[in-house]
């Protein structure tokens, strides 16, 4: 399907698809059940605020991070706005109502008063969890030539590669310490691109973040490594609101990365984080997520919720900003990553694999507002469901009256395995200039048992024909990522979507 | 090599084949002809392991093992190949990666080192080569955007490649213009060999001008109603299938003995 201007039509596409044999989908089924590796807990003691918010709980954690007043004014202000909000509900999600009483804002892992220095003095157990997870700090990132930046709850615990790249004029630190280092870029940026009033969750995350990650590519640098920040929910029981915030100056280049990945629980924790990107005239922000938060069981009980509002704002004439996104995990996502065109000739990509098995929702998508002249977007979106999972596409194209010779090309495609899951698709187009071109094209399709013979057939185990199948379909997203996370990705889609097939 | 005794398959409440006997010996290349209905795809599906297929009475052996305990993956494992009617295409996956992935999966159930990439790239070329593939066909995507010439000609680069000991072409001739089909037929001639064994399942004769069988076997209503040599295919070609009705119904099967 391509379609030119302005239009706007929901398609849908929906399983069961008819002529399916019963015995097959049984099998997909079983391969289907498969458990979640990074289910362990790490026991540290924690110091965490008792349940509940309000204005004094905000007082408190601005205080507990020595926060300068502008900052603590900012997240009242957010609070505030947020008491006369009500949560979205136009996403095709199921969500439980969730009680913000009930949640703890603050976890910190107890540490010596001044925090770690060094690798040295960072508690062993928190080491070991990272290393459960594959990325031992200290030889990985060294081998990988990838420094990162560890959030465990809400406190950053080590920092890798700091000197180095401070040599080249790079701030690369956790969000807590631009804090308190360079105040004045936090409080020229911040909130710039997501104002506090933004929405729902992105007026929570404003009010109560914790912690999370600052970039600053000073002029005409080019980031000489990937950066990269996993995130880990530890605590039961603790929301997680991370705040990041990257800025490219004029001619820079930066590669981040983000994985994500949460213990095993059988309630559901929330997870709002608010992320944004600023490019000045001709940088380049590359952002890479591979999200594997916990899904929930097999029944749905548990998993994460995962509310995410993530902008870049092409600030500068040629700049250009890529979202690129494997998400495996989390129980519910809803999350758009978006670009602002403002500059001329700007450009956005968003490049996306979202995988969703047993009752995983996942409404997910992006929006390329092109506001600048020539601007150019790319969307490739990749959707696979299992299970009884829904997955659902949704983006924005949005062709500003100054966006001349504009153009936009989105291309959708779902991969649906078994017959009890779902695949939605809602393209929302609007063009308001009538130089502007847009193109949307869709594929749905199923793995079929007709694939899975034909491997078979040659040889091929189901499992490696299911993970060759899924592969294939989403080489395009995968070429985007890193090399080291690719493999990374390609892994955790395998075990994501083993024995599903149908 | 291969025996099947007395096989009757169903699929839900149908029956598609009515006690099949048939026996091949190594090297030997037998062509399986009949109108449509008569349950050659069924009999080809089920020697492969594919899903939905009762069977209700009967047996194979393969190589003295009980081939219908086998899963699909095991049946090709142990020399089985199945080249498809309808070779199915999968996006993104590379020709090549696939291959390599199959025997691979083969070499190391047989307890043989993994071919490595660069020996598997040279293997690959000259099997190319001998069944007249064109090379830029392997760096694509597993049969995706191929011709219908192109798939056929895929399906006879695979078992090239595999080796296997028991070929299974199903109606490899079907939708092929009288070119195609010639060099089809040629690829196969070429992986003629006294150790493999090949069974050619088709409807039309002209297949058979170019790939000359050792025994022609007519299946009809799920039985093998009659067999010979070549020449019943030239009989069957000329009188039509409706020949085989008016005659008497019931023929003992004259199989090539096992």
């Amino acid at each position: 399907m391509t379609e030119t201007n302005s239009s706007k039509s929901p398609s849908l596409a929906t399983a069961p698809i008819p002529g399916q044999a019963p015995s097959s989908t049984e099998e997909l089924n079983t391969h289907l059940r498969k458990d979640y590796e990074h289910g362990f807990t790490t026991d540290v003691e924690s110091d965490t605020l008792p349940p509940g918010l309000n204005e004094d709980v905000i007082r408190h954690i601005s205080r507990m991070k020595n926060e300068p007043d502008f900052l603590l004014e900012w997240r009242l202000d957010a609070y505030r706005h947020w008491l006369t909000q009500r949560a979205p509900n136009w996403a095709k999600l199921n969500i439980d109502p969730i009680d913000y009483q009930a949640i703890s804002y603050y976890s910190a892992p107890k540490t010596e008063k001044d925090g770690p220095k060094s690798l040295d003095e960072v508690d062993p157990k928190l080491l070991e969890t990272y290393e459960k997870l594959g990325i031992p700090l200290a030889e990985r990132a060294a081998l990988a030539g990838v420094a990162v930046d560890a959030v465990f709850d809400s406190v950053s615990v080590a920092t890798t590669f700091k000197d180095k790249l401070a040599k080249e004029g790079i701030i690369f630190c956790s969000f807590s310490e631009a804090v308190q280092k360079h105040p004045e870029l936090i409080k020229r940026y911040l909130g710039s691109v997501v104002p506090t009033t933004d929405n729902y969750f992105a007026s929570l995350n404003s009010a109560v973040f914790t912690d999370g990650s600052f970039v600053f590519i000073p002029k005409g640098v080019r980031c000489p490594m990937e950066l990269s920040t996993y995130f880990r929910i530890n605590a039961a029981n603790t929301g997680q609101f991370e705040r990041t915030l990257i800025i490219a100056e004029a001619g820079s280049y930066v590669s981040y990365l983000e994985g994500c990945t949460a213990p095993q629980r059988d309630e559901n924790q929330l997870h709002a984080a608010v992320v944004e990107l600023i490019a000045l005239e001709d940088s380049e922000i590359k952002y890479s997520t591979v999200q594997n938060w916990y899904p929930g069981d097999e029944n749905g009980v548990g998993g994460i919720y995962n509310f995410v509002t993530k902008r870049g704002d092409c600030r500068g004439d040629h700049s250009k900003i890529s979202w690129t996104q494997v998400e495996t995990g989390s129980a519910i996502t809803w999350k758009y990553p978006s670009c602002l065109l403002r500059g001329d000739n700007s450009i956005g990509e968003f490049h996306s694999i979202a995988v969703t098995n047993h009752h995983q929702q996942a409404d997910t998508g992006t929006k390329m507002i092109h506001l600048g002249k020539n601007t150019r977007s790319t969307i490739v979106s990749k959707g696979i469901s299992a299970g009884q999972a829904q997955n659902i596409y949704r983006g924005l194209v949005h062709m500003g009256k100054n966006a001349s010779a504009s153009r936009n090309h989105t291309r959708c495609d779902s991969l649906l395995m078994g017959d009890r899951c779902g695949a939605h698709t809602y393209p929302y187009m609007e063009v308001k200039n009538p130089s502007a071109r847009v193109e949307h094209e869709a594929t749905t399709s199923r793995i079929g048992e007709d694939q899975l013979f034909y491997c078979r057939q040659r040889g091929i185990s189901e499992e490696d024909a299911v993970s060759m199948i899924v592969n294939g379909f989403c080489k395009e997203v995968f070429r985007e990522l890193p090399m080291e996370f690719a493999v990374e990705a390609q892994n955790l889609l395998a075990l994501s979507l083993e024995g599903s097939i149908g | 090599m291969l025996k099947i005794n007395n096989l009757h398959v169903r699929v839900g409440e149908k029956t598609i084949l009515n006690g099949i006997d048939l026996a091949v010996k190594p090297g030997e290349v037998h062509a399986i002809m009949g109108p449509n209905g008569s349950g050659k795809s069924t009999l080809s599906h089920v020697l492969a392991g594919r899903e939905g297929y009762e069977v209700i009475e009967g047996e194979v052996l393969y190589q003295g093992n009980n081939l219908l305990d086998l899963s699909p993956e095991a049946r090709a494992h142990a020399g089985l190949f199945l080249g498809f009617q309808y070779p199915v295409e999968i996006p993104g996956v590379n020709n090549m990666y696939f291959l390599k992935a199959a025997i691979n999966a083969r070499r190391v159930v047989q307890g043989r080192n993994e071919l490595d990439a660069f020996d598997f790239i040279q293997m690959a070329k000259t099997k190319a080569k001998l069944v007249g593939l064109d090379e830029s066909l392997l760096q694509r995507s597993v049969n995706e955007g191929f011709s219908g010439g192109e798939k056929k000609r895929n399906e006879i680069f695979q078992m090239a490649v595999l080796e296997p000991i028991l070929a299974i072409l199903d109606e490899t001739d079907s939708g092929l213009d009288i070119d195609a089909l010639r060099i089809v037929a040629e690829g196969v001639n070429a992986l003629r060999d006294p150790e493999r064994s090949v069974i050619l399942v088709t409807h039309y004769q002209r297949l058979l001008d170019y790939i000359v069988p050792d025994y022609v076997h007519v299946l009809s209503e799920g039985r093998i109603v009659r067999s010979g040599g070549r020449e019943l295919a030239l009989t069957l070609e000329e009188k039509g299938y409706g020949w085989l009705k008016e005659k008497s119904p019931h023929i003992a099967p004259a199989g090539p003995g096992a």
